[in-house]
């Protein structure tokens, strides 16, 4: 059987199991590792997982569910999720959802065509007086415009990376005195 | 203005402080653990930070001396301390700030709380979303470890102590404690009904104390300069210490400012976050995160400290205060809050998984035009069958958008249903943002 995880990836294994008391412990770190290497964790990486730290697959799967941020099936390459709680949708969320539109034509929980770009609406992240805001994949990107967020995704796309990513954050940030 | 010395923030509003170890030491930065390790006894921390009066920053306001002092004391195996750095109250966005910009004040801190309740593993629960967070995180761990301020015997005192960081994966309800330490050990993040608590059993049925990032980053000052000084700050004796706020919303000047607790919310409005953004009157405010009661403009002479918010009603929470303006609709507020609530309810009791889902459904149909008068009694209603009802404090938070709007703002509900449809312009597109329970894919 192939592993889901790269021979890099597996040397890490048992340090993570030998952080907890009881092996289960180690199961949301080897999930985030099983989709750091896949994008998502499929089957196949929960079963293995499972045969890892001695638990049915069903009991991987419902630990699973719970967590909206494993991904069950592969998604487009950048992950856009804009905040919708009401700190930023007072200051903008719709405007943010319409710049997107504008440039990407996708509306929430579509993909681009391309394969490039899925849309997701989500809640609170934690970065509410910075608003309006998204984060992308790993990424913040925060009081946007819509000329920063037309950049972002333009550089997204060719570049693979963008410098207006935020962090570490502070905000206001510190003025010389 | 009350003038005021910054604490957890002072370090990194200075220009060019990084945060790296060699920055931290710096400052001042491991004095407290140096002060401390061989010279002072665990019991005696533990005293110290009882004195001091520092209460919990997590929402609860628990006092932390007390809560360490309820771990058993010779009770045979392990024990643990984690850190909540799940910060998923909407509205709060500080100990982020604190995580990225100050780690080492945060491990400090841990590792001091780990001295003084006998502590040999602990971890640091992070919300999934903090990539970052994390990765600053493991970095100044990596430091710590490598500095001898972590590890098999620390600072050659023969205490020991592993830290480690727990990324969670994307659910509110994992802040709680008792879901928290669920999540921790593999499972689905579920509140656990008390007690028992978490000081006899908590991570793996071990006591365990959980505290949260801001609460901690206190240790290191209350040790250096001692019980009585920080005492003293704020208001006490019930309200000591400074605290950040989080201001957002319809402010000129939104972001994370700490000042002493006992300030008015006038001060921290009007002077710190510069008053309101536009030209707009103020309309109500929320004090403190999302499952705080609104108030209103005659609040505004309340003082931040947990006692004067909870008097008028609400409570200071998780130190998130968010601004509206006069034309923001109360209706329309509390809908986006409710689908918040709706999706983070963890299923496990009735009146919080139903009454969730059936108080958002009658708050869109209401703000959509659609609403009859007696929505407004099923409304108050099904609150009061979830008020106390619930195996977590969650279906208390829920409750507290809806009654406080309907007691500022019935007139504003009754003109939606009269009229049958929302009396503000312009809405947000509804296209756009009401598409309904998103998931991610
Ligand atoms: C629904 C719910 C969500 C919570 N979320 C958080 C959170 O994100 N961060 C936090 O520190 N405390 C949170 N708490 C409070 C914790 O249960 C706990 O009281 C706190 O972490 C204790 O730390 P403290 O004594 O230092 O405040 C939450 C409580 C509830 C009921
Ligand atoms: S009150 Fe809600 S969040 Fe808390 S345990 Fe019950 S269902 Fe879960
Ligand atoms: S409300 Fe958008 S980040 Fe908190």
């Amino acid at each position: 059987m192939t592993s889901a995880f790269s021979q890099a990836a597996q040397a890490r294994i048992p340090g993570l199991i030998a952080r907890y008391a009881e092996k289960r412990g180690a199961l949301l770190p080897l999930l985030w590792l099983a989709q750091e290497e896949q994008g998502h964790v499929s089957e196949e990486a929960m079963k293995e997982i499972a045969g890892l730290l001695g638990l049915t697959p069903p009991q991987v799967y419902e630990t699973v569910t719970f967590y909206t941020m494993y991904n069950r099936r592969p998604i487009g390459k950048y992950h856009i999720q804009v905040c919708r709680s009401l700190m930023c949708a007072l200051v903008g969320t719709d405007n943010l959802l319409g710049w997107i539109h504008a440039k990407l034509g996708i509306k929430t929980g579509q993909t681009t065509p391309d394969g490039f770009f899925t849309l997701s609406q989500v809640e609170c992240l934690g970065s509410c007086g910075t608003g309006p805001m998204m984060q992308i994949n790993d990424d913040y990107y925060e009081r946007l415009t819509q000329d920063k967020t037309t950049r972002i995704l333009d550089d997204l796309k060719r570049e693979g990376k963008c410098p207006l990513a935020t962090g570490p954050f502070m905000f206001p940030e510190p003025t010389a005195k | 203005m009350a003038t005021h010395e910054p604490l957890l923030l002072k370090n990194m509003s200075q220009p060019g402080y990084t945060g790296s170890l060699a920055d931290y030491e710096r400052a001042g930065g491991y004095q407290a653990l140096k002060k401390v390790l061989g010279k002072i006894a665990p019991a005696d921390i533990t005293e110290m930070v009882k004195k001091s009066g520092l209460r919990g920053r997590g929402g609860a306001g628990f006092p932390t001396g007390v809560k360490w002092s309820f771990i058993p004391k010779d009770h045979p195996g392990p024990r643990y301390l984690v850190c909540n750095a799940d910060e998923s109250e909407p509205g709060t966005f500080k100990d982020r700030q604190l995580m990225e910009r100050d780690p080492h004040q945060m491990i400090e801190g841990m590792i001091l709380a780990a001295y003084a309740i006998g502590v040999r593993t602990s971890y640091i629960y992070i919300r999934g979303e903090f990539a970052l967070g994390a990765k600053i995180l493991e970095r100044a761990l990596a430091e710590a470890y490598q500095a001898g301020y972590l590890g098999a015997d620390i600072l050659g005192s023969g205490f020991a102590l592993d830290l480690y960081v727990h990324r969670g994966a994307g659910a509110y309800i994992c802040g709680e404690e008792t879901a928290l330490l669920e999540s921790l050990e593999g499972k689905r993040g579920l509140p656990r009904i008390k007690p028992p608590f978490p000081a006899t059993h908590g991570l793996f049925q071990k006591p365990t104390v959980v505290n949260n990032v801001e609460t901690l980053s206190n240790i290191p000052h209350i040790v250096n300069r001692g019980p009585e000084w920080f005492a003293a700050i704020g208001n006490p004796p019930k309200s000591s210490g400074t605290r950040i706020f989080c201001m957002s919303g319809h402010v000129k000047r939104p972001g994370n400012y700490e000042v002493p607790m006992g300030i008015t919310f006038r001060e921290m409005i009007y002077d710190i976050a510069g008053g309101m953004r536009g030209e707009k009157p103020l309309k109500a405010f929320i004090p403190g995160g999302a499952s705080a009661a609104f108030l209103m403009p005659r609040h505004l002479d309340v003082k931040l400290d947990f006692e004067s918010v909870a008097q008028a009603g609400s409570m200071l929470g998780s130190g998130g205060i968010t601004v509206m303006e006069e034309g923001t609709c109360m209706v329309w507020a509390a809908e986006n809050l409710l689908h918040f609530f709706n999706h983070e309810s963890c299923g496990k009791c009735t009146p919080c998984r139903e009454g969730s889902s059936w108080l958002l459904q009658i708050l869109r149909r209401i703000d959509h035009g659609k609403g009859k008068m007696d929505d407004l009694a099923t409304l108050l209603r099904l609150c009061g069958n979830i008020a106390g009802r619930t195996v977590c404090a969650f279906g208390d938070a829920e409750i507290a958008p809806i009654t406080s709007t309907l007691q500022y703002f019935r007139e504003e509900y009754e003109t939606h249903i009269r009229e049958q449809r929302c009396p503000f312009q312009p809405q947000p597109a509804p296209e756009l943002i009401s598409v309904g329970h998103e998931e991610r894919p």
